[in-house]
């Protein structure tokens, strides 16, 4: 048999993950994590503590009061707006970097305290911190022994 | 085909050959390059990178920007949504000898390094006045 073991280095398989690396590039993230497709939306990561959930977006050329949160009931919603920057420009040879303003919204999967979320803005990284409801809180309860 | 996909970061396509001596992933970030009267202009889109973790090179007309990134989420409870990973940038270009290249300037705010390139003399745009006679 030609191909013995999936050895990774023959150039079949290289030749294989190029092309899937290629196709999921268009089609979807390159990671494999395929969100519901939304137009132009800043890329959000997720993350649990025990006391709050953490929102991360990376917003780059953005500043503070060019963002706008707002959290309603379980959806919390991001709004970023990100001018031009540049002006008398005779012509374009590069242009990846997206402008205009993009919304995202997120349905937590809990309730928070929309009262003392907050947000934070560093080097183009907004992060938003959102505390569980103390209902919301994992609450360890004792097991007695009869 | 419409464009309706959230903003994803592409790894860098040189990643395997860019000497790696930190573990972790390589982005390619996002650049716009623009050409105004007498300088290009290049902006390229680094979150998380700060002035002192940023590295750019110009060596024998290849320009080359670099950053460092730390790991910023701890991995507390595991993800709940996970659209992009943490990790450095690289790109590099190649740049044409109508750029000046003692004069290039770089400044970096909120995530965006900003680098001006001065075209030379030579280059500029000249305005040619037509005299009637």
């Amino acid at each position: 048999m030609v191909f013995g073991y999936r050895n990774p280095r023959l150039p079949f398989y290289q030749l294989r993950d190029e092309m899937d690396r290629l196709w999921s590039g268009v089609f979807g993230p390159a990671d494999g994590l395929r969100p519901a497709t939304f137009r132009n939306q800043p890329a959000a990561n997720v993350w649990e503590r025990d006391d709050a959930l953490l929102v991360e977006m990376e917003v780059p050329g953005v500043k503070s009061d060019q963002v706008d949160i707002s959290v309603v009931g379980d959806e919390l919603s991001v709004k970023v707006t990100r001018p031009e920057v540049a002006e008398n420009v005779i012509a374009y040879h590069r242009r990846e970097r997206p402008t205009g303003s993009f919304t995202r919204v997120l349905r937590l999967p809990l309730d928070v305290d929309a009262n003392r979320v907050g947000a934070e803005l560093h080097d183009g990284v907004l992060t938003i911190t959102l505390p569980k409801a103390e209902a919301a809180k994992p609450r360890k309860i004792a097991v007695t022994c009869a | 085909m419409d464009h309706e996909t959230t903003l994803t970061k592409t790894a860098a396509e040189q990643a395997d050959s860019v000497e790696r001596t930190r573990s972790g992933r390589c982005y390619r970030p996002n650049v716009d390059i623009l050409e105004q009267a007498d300088e290009l202009l290049v902006l390229a889109d680094m979150p998380g990178a700060k002035g002192e973790t940023i590295d750019v090179k110009f060596e024998d007309g290849t320009l080359e920007i670099r950053a460092e990134v730390a790991p910023r989420q701890g991995d507390e409870h595991g993800y709940l949504l996970r659209e992009y990973g943490v990790g450095d940038y690289y790109r590099s270009f190649r740049i044409s000898e109508t750029i000046a290249a003692s004069k290039i300037s770089a400044e970096c705010a909120d995530g965006v390094l900003t680098l001006h390139l001065p075209k030379t003399e030579a280059a500029k745009p000249r305005k040619i006045v037509v005299s009637a006679t």
